[in-house]
């Protein structure tokens, strides 16, 4: 982790004509490794096209997500005029509910790890930097919050705290601090002793500059990594959730609450439940892509490739 | 010893905060489950009686110290929706959830390994690159959504297996384990991939060691050389992995019965949940936080009894 400060330095540092050499053939090496093949910019058209769906949802004139139509009950796609993607069984027409269901997802999946990254973050360097009881008790509060299967937790949150979008991003974000805060917590420990930290305490610098200025620029690049890793997971949980009806209270369509009604009618129109399913798995897959790549490179990059 | 010492020590402390924090959270909120019991159109007075006869306006302090005490003796509470005794709807549900992860774990395991040879036989060949696809798309579907699916082809499509429902042991295996097959086939279509790219990373080191070239060399099949002399010495870690998955199958569990219809503990938390029931939210909970915490406990056992070096702590050298 350590070497990605290092590696940003060291492009300028690097003068000589030699190792220019190998660095070029290390580069060429690694964009041959790492080439956009088809899988890298399928799943980015995809979450493209999602985003910008459940984006601008409101402007495209769709039906209204629950607006029902007692003429095409259950329709399957295509079959109803109007309706793209058919029905459900109130008549409400599919294809708006899915992009509105969306915006559930997407926004739980960025809000959730950003909210447990920043927790984390905040937490680990305190526990990182200033060592003692806090570390202690940061050590004992991420043990007792592992302590019990992330999906308990949520069903304990839901049932206090109800299910308004934002208490759901909230406490899925709570799960992501765990992680989170020991990774921070063990970056900033290694950090915090070396020697342009001590120069600038040396300077007078107070601990809050030290910690923003010295500390955070260097440990929040592996925190990065990991938000992208926590996007599908956070979509697949609160997807979860809304399957159990604990997530966003009903009219509002998510994905997960349209497949639970869906099941339903499995049987009888199995598209209820297969549209945003699949589009949940497009979506969760093409994140779990992308955030691979990256990842790949990332790592490629800090174990020195180029 | 003072290994364990410490570790037991970590535990004591973990559940004590847990079994408060539940505690705290499930009984400070409002709306308590007096309005619950007491019905739509009960009066204020009426409420309060409810209140005061199952005990809920002594202080927090109390009231969860008389609850951990009797955690202890066995006295969970009693359910404030069914009378249920909270502890007996427990062990008598845990045993189904207890079949349903090892069905599941088995199914994993059964998937994984083959594949995790195959991969590991030849790295990066066509067979591995699909494997790792196939694992890719396979842990991007969460398990209630293959749970649907499962239905939808196996159930409704096909009419192989039942959608729903439950046989105990005592109508006999075959009717017990027929409707376990989708839901345990739906957790083990999730856990696999982990337990296969674990097992491939460790049997690729494990394949360029001197002994499997002399195998080869005496002109040993390559099944008998995987099966037989590969597998054991690479299958550490991914043991190590079954027993923390355990842990991770208790969240699993928890949907896949709520689909399925399964009586499970995970089941009793839902319906809890669903019908504000605190006394059993609370059991349920600390159970899965006890199951969860001595599954880790034992995880480390076995560790430290595997690796000395774990023994020491601190003090480890090399």
């Amino acid at each position: 982790m350590a070497d990605i400060a290092a590696h940003t330095k060291s492009a300028a540092s690097q003068s000589e004509a030699a190792t220019q050499d190998a660095n070029a053939a290390a580069i060429a090496a690694f964009e041959k490794r790492n080439r956009m093949g088809p899988f890298m910019w399928l799943p980015i058209i995809w979450l493209c096209i999602v985003i910008a769906l459940a984006l601008f949802a409101p402007l495209l004139g769709l039906l209204p997500a629950d607006e029902m139509d007692f003429m095409a009950l259950k329709a399957a796609p295509g079959a109803a005029d109007g309706h793209l993607l058919g029905t459900d069984h109130l008549g409400r027409d599919l294809f708006s509910r899915v992009i509105y269901g969306g915006r559930v997802s997407l926004t739980v999946g960025f809000a959730a790890p950003a909210i447990g990254v920043g927790l984390g973050l905040i937490l680990g360097m305190a526990a990182g930097y200033y060592r003692g009881w806090i570390d202690d008790v940061v050590g004992i509060a991420i043990d007792t919050w592992l302590a019990i299967p992330g999906l308990v937790i949520l069903l304990l949150f839901a049932v206090v705290f109800g299910g308004s979008l934002f208490m759901v991003c909230l406490s899925l974000g709570l799960l992501f601090i765990p992680t989170a805060a020991r990774i921070t917590r063990a970056a900033t420990m290694k950090y915090a002793g070396r020697e342009f930290v001590l120069a600038a305490r040396a300077m007078g610098a107070s601990d809050r500059r030290i910690l923003v200025k010295e500390i955070l620029p260097n440990v929040i690049w592996p925190l990065i990594a990991f938000v992208l890793i926590d996007i599908p997971i956070a979509i697949v949980v609160e997807g979860a959730l809304s399957f159990l009806g604990l997530s966003v209270k009903a009219p509002t369509p998510s994905w997960g609450g349209i497949i639970a009604e869906g099941r339903e009618h499995l049987e009888s129109s199995p598209h209820i439940a297969l549209i945003p399913t699949a589009v949940m798995f497009l979506t969760v897959l093409s994140f779990n892509l992308v955030g691979d790549t990256i990842r790949r490179r990332m790592s490629d990059v800090r174990e020195g490739a180029i | 010893m003072r290994f364990l010492l410490r570790r037991f020590q970590r535990l004591v402390i973990v559940m004590a905060a847990v079994t408060f924090v539940t505690f705290i959270l499930v009984n400070v909120l409002p709306g308590d489950v007096a309005y619950e019991m007491a019905g739509m159109d009960a009066s204020e007075a009426e409420v309060a009686e409810i209140r005061e006869e199952i005990g809920l306006n002594r202080p927090l302090p109390i009231r969860y110290l008389e609850w951990v005490g009797g955690v202890f003796t066995g006295d969970w509470g009693r359910s404030f929706i069914n009378e249920e005794d909270v502890w007996h709807a427990i062990t008598q549900r845990f045993p189904v959830s207890i079949e349903l992860m090892l069905l599941a774990q088995v199914m994993a395991l059964a998937l994984a390994v083959p594949m995790g040879m195959i991969s590991a036989y030849r790295p990066d060949s066509r067979a591995d690159r699909i494997i790792a696809g196939v694992a890719f798309a396979s842990v991007s579907m969460p398990s209630f959504m293959t749970g649907l699916l499962l239905i939808y082809f196996f159930s409704l499509t096909l009419g192989w297996l039942p959608a729903t429902g439950y046989e105990p042991l005592s109508a006999g295996l075959w009717a017990n384990l027929k409707p376990m097959i989708l839901p345990a086939l739906s957790l083990a279509l999730v856990e696999w991939t982990v337990l296969m790219r674990t097992l491939r990373a460790e049997m690729i080191g494990v394949l360029q060691e001197d002994y499997i070239s002399l195998a080869r060399a005496k002109g040993m099949s390559n099944a008998r050389i995987l099966w037989g002399h590969a597998l054991r010495p690479s299958s550490f870690t991914m043991l190590t992995i079954l027993g923390l998955q355990v842990a991770r199958l208790m969240g699993g569990t928890i949907i896949i019965e709520q689909i399925f219809g399964i009586p499970g503990v995970g089941r009793l938390l839902i319906h809890a949940v669903y019908t504000r029931d605190f006394i059993v939210i609370q059991g349920c909970v600390t159970f899965f936080a006890l199951a969860f915490v001595l599954v880790n406990f034992a995880v480390d056992i076995a560790y430290a009894w595997l690796d000395p070096r774990v023994r020491q702590g601190g003090k480890a050298h090399g």
